[in-house]
């Protein structure tokens, strides 16, 4: 069983307390966005994309047994780095809790000016998105 | 008065920006108010605020004279011929939907053809979308060269009887092209088609003088030139504004009313229905005063100043591309970097204090144009410190270097 969406942003919170200043957490944000592994190619299309305005987010989701799993890409890296952290919280949880989250980690690490809906980014419709995909996903197992 | 004392006067100028001294280098978009703007708006507040042309008293007939007398300063500042064809407005987005729904309503007809550039504002193409839509009128773009200027022989083929109307941005604000205006006018005289100039980012750059240029419409926006926002200038010919009908409806604009019919009021009352923003017509008429004092040739001399340093500087760095290399330019440059996204370069700029713009700037048309998702711009005002352009060199340098 996966750990709960609450373990991982605990986890994260920790991991983020050893950076002293921005640039250090810009830094790590900015290599898990090169290292992340991509959305299949085939699913960067029109279905799949979230328009941000500035970056472009694309997002699949798919079912497998009673887990969501999550891939995504942006074309802008720090935009792709915080996809990965909450791909990372949200990834192999059961729809349900997808749905009923609370991100507080994204606060609490010090990124919710990303998250923002004016940053157009495409980061706040993402997570909408994912909790949608939660919803619809959970829907269809009933 | 050195721009270093300038910048003094902007209280906003010396605050900080994520625990950094703030480098402000989004002045297209909007720029910074001196103290003396501020002070004027709540001084009006505080000592002559009543509705305007409307009171017999006192206090009314001193907001009616303090709103005409900036009537008065902005049409020194273009150049008008008359007050009288000076209308406020909210902004520049306001000034070119009255024209377009005025005069397109006036004129425009099924297959008559709306003439703008590749390289204008949404400002300036949404609203003749929508008249053109109405009036089954067609919209044509005249396209731009890599450059970024507009190609003028294809503008001159492209002018034919069809054409009702040219729109078209002086200074563009996501290229920093000052267009050849004049003769882009002086063009679709000759075929007696009237045009109308956008000068939002020409007012806070360039001395502007619309007898000159024959503009038949001329629009800007307060908050660009150091003045509030919720305010602007739509300059426009008599004949054009008589021959025109109104736009809104409402108090001022009228002369008489009955449920019957109702005549309008002259010029400029017949485009400004209901109660205008005072306060933002004195505090614009006080920041053209103090860019007068400072000087238009001065104020475009400094932009050229730090459009030059920072071209050359920008240009020393790999893999960095500036968009908009026309040979005549005001202080705004927009540039991409080889691998990375303008967002990823805003975002670190932001952490470092330096406020650009990233984006498409409202030109989406222009960026597919260039064929880029977007660009990071730096624009300058009147308050921008060659130490500004060196914090964005230095900020740049740093940004990149984390992301790739
Ligand atoms: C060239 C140009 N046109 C039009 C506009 C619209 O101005 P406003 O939003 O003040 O009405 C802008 C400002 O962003 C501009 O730069």
């Amino acid at each position: 069983m996966a750990n709960s969406i609450n373990d991982i942003q605990e986890e994260l919170i920790s991991e983020f307390e050893f950076f002293d200043d921005w640039m250090e957490k810009y830094d790590y944000i900015i290599s898990l966005g090169k290292s992340m592994p991509m959305i299949d190619e085939k699913y960067k299309n029109e279905d799949h994309i979230i328009n941000g305005c500035q970056s472009k987010v694309w997002l699949n989701a798919e079912k497998d047994g009673d887990f969501v799993k999550f891939t995504a890409d942006s074309d802008a890296i720090i935009t792709k780095g915080i996809i990965s952290l909450l791909i990372r919280v949200l990834t192999n949880q059961k729809p349900e809790d997808i749905q009923k989250a609370d991100l507080y980690f994204i606060d609490k690490i010090g990124l919710k000016e990303h998250l923002s809906p004016m940053r157009s980014n495409g980061l706040e419709s993402m997570l909408k998105k994912m909790k949608m995909y939660g919803l619809a996903l959970n829907n269809t197992s009933c | 008065m050195s721009a270093a004392d300038i910048r003094l006067q902007f209280p906003l100028l010396s605050t900080q920006m994520n625990g950094k001294p703030l480098i402000f280098l989004d002045t297209a978009a909007s720029s910074q108010k001196p103290k003396i703007v501020i002070d004027a708006i709540s001084n009006y507040y505080e000592t002559t605020h009543a509705n305007v042309h409307r009171g017999v008293y006192k206090l009314s007939q001193q907001a009616t004279d303090a709103f005409e007398r900036s009537r008065h300063i902005v049409k020194h500042f273009i150049n008008a011929p008359s007050e009288e064809e000076i209308i406020f407005t909210k902004g520049a987005t306001e000034g070119i939907n009255l024209v377009a729904s005025c005069f397109g309503r006036k004129c425009l007809n099924e297959g008559d053809e709306v003439l703008i550039s590749a390289m204008e504002h949404h400002a300036n193409i949404v609203p003749w979308q929508l008249i053109c839509e109405e009036k089954k009128a067609i919209l044509k773009v005249v396209p731009i060269t890599d450059s970024g200027e507009v190609m003028m022989e294809e503008y001159k083929q492209m002018l034919n009887a069809k054409t009702k109307i040219v729109a078209i941005t002086h200074v563009s604000n996501t290229l920093g092209t000052i267009n050849p205006i004049k003769e882009i006018i002086e063009i679709a005289h000759t075929h007696h088609i009237p045009v109308l100039v956008d000068g939002c980012q020409a007012a806070p750059n360039i001395a502007v003088d619309v007898q000159d240029l024959d503009a038949d419409f001329y629009v800007f926006s307060a908050h660009k030139v150091y003045g509030p926002t919720g305010m602007g200038v739509l300059f426009g010919k008599k004949e054009w504004l008589n021959a025109m009908p109104p736009y809104h409806g409402g108090g001022d604009m009228i002369e008489t009313v009955t449920f019957e019919k109702t005549t309008f009021n002259k010029l400029p009352h017949k485009y400004e229905a209901g109660t205008p923003h005072i306060a933002g017509a004195v505090g614009l008429g006080v920041a053209l005063e103090f860019m007068q004092e400072i000087g238009l040739d001065v104020i475009t001399e400094h932009k050229q100043y730090l459009l030059d340093i920072a071209t050359t500087q920008l240009k020393q760095i790999d893999g960095l591309r500036i968009i908009g290399e026309a040979s005549n330019k005001v202080g705004v440059i927009s540039f991409i970097v080889d691998g990375t996204h303008p967002y990823d370069i805003g975002a670190l700029l932001d952490k470092q204090g330096i406020a650009v713009r990233t984006g498409h700037h409202c030109t989406q048309p222009l960026m597919q144009r260039f064929e880029v998702p977007g660009t990071v711009r730096a624009s300058f005002g009147i308050y921008t410190l060659e130490s500004d352009i060196d914090a964005l060199i230095k900020g740049v340098k740093k940004s990149i270097s984390m992301l790739l």
